[in-house]
């Protein structure tokens, strides 16, 4: 099934219109917000060294936009080093659940002058308002410290960005951002959602999905190891003793 | 140029990599030593996981083990019987190594006992080949000096062992025990350092079993070649660490590097040629003891997964 451009306008300004009719007090929810990227697949290949895929939009009335682009989620263990018998050894620990593997976020204005804190709490928007909770046992101080070493590991690694990136507008209504991949991304499925906000308040909200994935010879190579990992194992010893071999003969004389 | 490595998953420049394999290869073939002692910190310092590191490391040695055994062979010094028992001793040895490593990596004190073992043992032999190194330069040369060993003859309390073995190749009457232990610990530090464990087992043989000092490398290289194989077996089963590129890059650059090394060793003096591993040795120890013990700019550290 598939909707040309020009219909699903059409639909789409229809429904904004019965909407708005029929909540005439709430500002218009379904503003027309369009956003596309310029690649939906980040394929990790052989020569991969990181990459930046475009984001670009349009927005029918004027407005800021923030956009956030979140990984595939995963449980983080997170452990402190503490001084014993004059070495630094991993002591204490905790265990974050639901810590998204990448997180970016970008904004064409600071995020705390387009909207208020409650609002980007509301919608989980920006680092510090995602809520991956210890499991662990721990006080509410060592809390905050793991759950702020764990934001400081992840930038440090560059899967979480440091300040939110810029988004430019080129007109009152076009708009554009580069998100970054390192080379070190996880694979998965990313979500990305683009907020429109108009007075301090969420005006629409679009969600495209970004799936990075490993294609080429080490994507069969990771594929099979953990597949196969048996087989791995014995080519991987075969490898080694052909090589060896072939580096005995070759050098014999030499 | 930069190379994605597929069970590393990171990005590496492959001429530094070639590089490095080269650069160990050199040394190995200068100091006619297997070079994983120094292979898996040099990994590490260039930020490959360790647990990717010692992995790969072990898989990269069955190659150079491999290359060096045919020379041993074909001179025959190789004892094939004693090389068997340190085998089967190096196998149980190298799995419960392995085991023992993942149980680590799960508690996350896998890189600190990987760093420990290496300040060790790099501290001992290096300081041993400093010291005796620095000696023979500075005294005058004893006549007939030589590695001393003990007398196959001399009865001590190894010889009250059960399970008694001949050795026809090394000239041994001696209990199975002693190899078989020998190996089983040897073949636990292969698992857990990614070595080939030559620089622990050689003088072993020497000291403790009594070896003759011709078949005391064939030997050695013969039954390392099977330890660490299972150990890249083993760690491809249980950890999927091993990363067959890496590997290979290593290799390429360690083989190249090994013929010129021991062309350029051979127009050095034996005991210059130990003062100066010895001096590599203990810098690596002391920088591994230094990260150790100044207080990390980063107190905690992450990993996937759960407690």
């Amino acid at each position: 099934m598939s909707f040309s451009p020009h219909m699903f306008r059409i639909a789409f300004m229809a429904a904004v219109t019965v909407i708005s009719a029929t909540l005439p007090l709430k500002n218009s929810w379904a503003d027309a917000l369009v956003v596309d990227l310029s690649n939906h697949l980040v394929a990790i290949t052989t020569g991969f060294t990181g990459t930046d895929v475009l984001l670009f939009g349009a927005v029918q009335n004027e407005g800021d936009i923030i956009v956030t682009v979140r990984g595939p989620d995963q449980d983080m263990v997170v452990r402190r080093k503490e001084r014993t018998v004059g070495i630094w050894v991993n002591r204490e620990s905790a265990t974050f659940k639901n810590v998204p593997t990448y997180y970016a976020s970008a904004s064409n204005r600071p995020m705390d002058i387009i909207a208020n804190d409650n609002v980007l709490k509301d919608y989980r928007i920006g680092l510090e308002h995602q809520r991956f909770i210890a499991t662990t046992d721990i006080t509410e101080v060592d809390q905050k410290a793991y759950r702020e070493a764990l934001v400081r590991n992840m930038q440090n690694v560059g899967l979480f960005n440091q300040r939110p990136a810029k988004i430019s507008f080129l007109s009152n209504q076009l708009f554009r951002t580069d998100i970054h991949f390192p080379a070190n991304t996880p694979t998965g499925t990313y979500m990305i959602n683009v907020y429109l906000i108009r007075d301090g308040r969420i005006a629409s909200v679009k969600t495209t999905p970004l799936v990075v994935s490993k294609t080429g010879v080490s994507a069969e190579v990771y594929d099979f190891a953990h597949r196969y990992s048996a087989l791995y194992g014995i080519i991987a010893v075969i490898i080694a003793v052909i090589s060896g071999w072939v580096a005995s003969v070759a050098f014999r004389k030499g | 140029m930069q190379i994605y490595l597929p069970i590393a998953e990171i990005s590496v420049n492959i001429f530094l990599i070639l590089g490095l394999g080269g650069g160990v290869g050199f040394l190995s073939g200068l100091f006619g030593v297997g070079g994983g002692f120094l292979i898996t910190p040099l990994l590490i310092f260039y930020g490959i996981p360790p647990a990717v590191s010692v992995a790969t490391a072990a898989n990269q040695i069955v190659a150079s083990s491999v290359s060096g055994v045919f020379a041993h062979w074909r001179r025959g010094n190789v004892d094939l019987k004693m090389g068997l028992v340190l085998l089967v001793g190096g196998i149980f040895g190298s799995t419960v190594g392995v085991w023992v490593f993942a149980w680590l990596r799960s508690l996350g004190q896998i890189d600190l006992v990987i760093s420990l073992c290496y300040v060790i043992f790099l501290g001992i032999i290096g300081g041993m080949m400093l010291f005796e190194a620095s000696r023979a330069i500075f005294r005058t040369r004893r006549k007939g000096g030589g590695i001393r060993r003990r007398k196959k003859h001399q009865h001590s309390y190894i010889h009250g062992l059960p399970f008694k073995m001949r050795f026809y190749r090394s000239g041994l009457y001696i209990s199975a025990l002693l190899p078989l232990v020998i190996g089983f610990f040897v073949g636990m530090l292969t698992a857990l350092m990614g070595v080939g464990g030559g620089f622990v087992m050689v003088p072993a043989m020497i000291y403790l079993l009594g070896m003759p000092t011709g078949v005391v490398i064939g030997t050695s290289l013969f039954q390392i070649i099977f330890v660490t194989a299972n150990v890249t077996f083993l760690q491809s089963i249980q950890t999927q660490t091993v990363d067959v590129a890496l590997a290979t890059l290593l290799l390429i650059g360690g083989v190249i590097g090994a013929q010129f090394g021991a062309r350029f060793g051979s127009r050095l003096k034996a005991e210059h040629l130990r003062a100066l591993l010895g001096l590599l040795v203990l810098s690596v120890c002391l920088k591994l003891l230094f990260d150790l013990v100044i207080e990390p700019s980063e107190l905690y550290s992450i990993m996937p997964g759960n407690l």
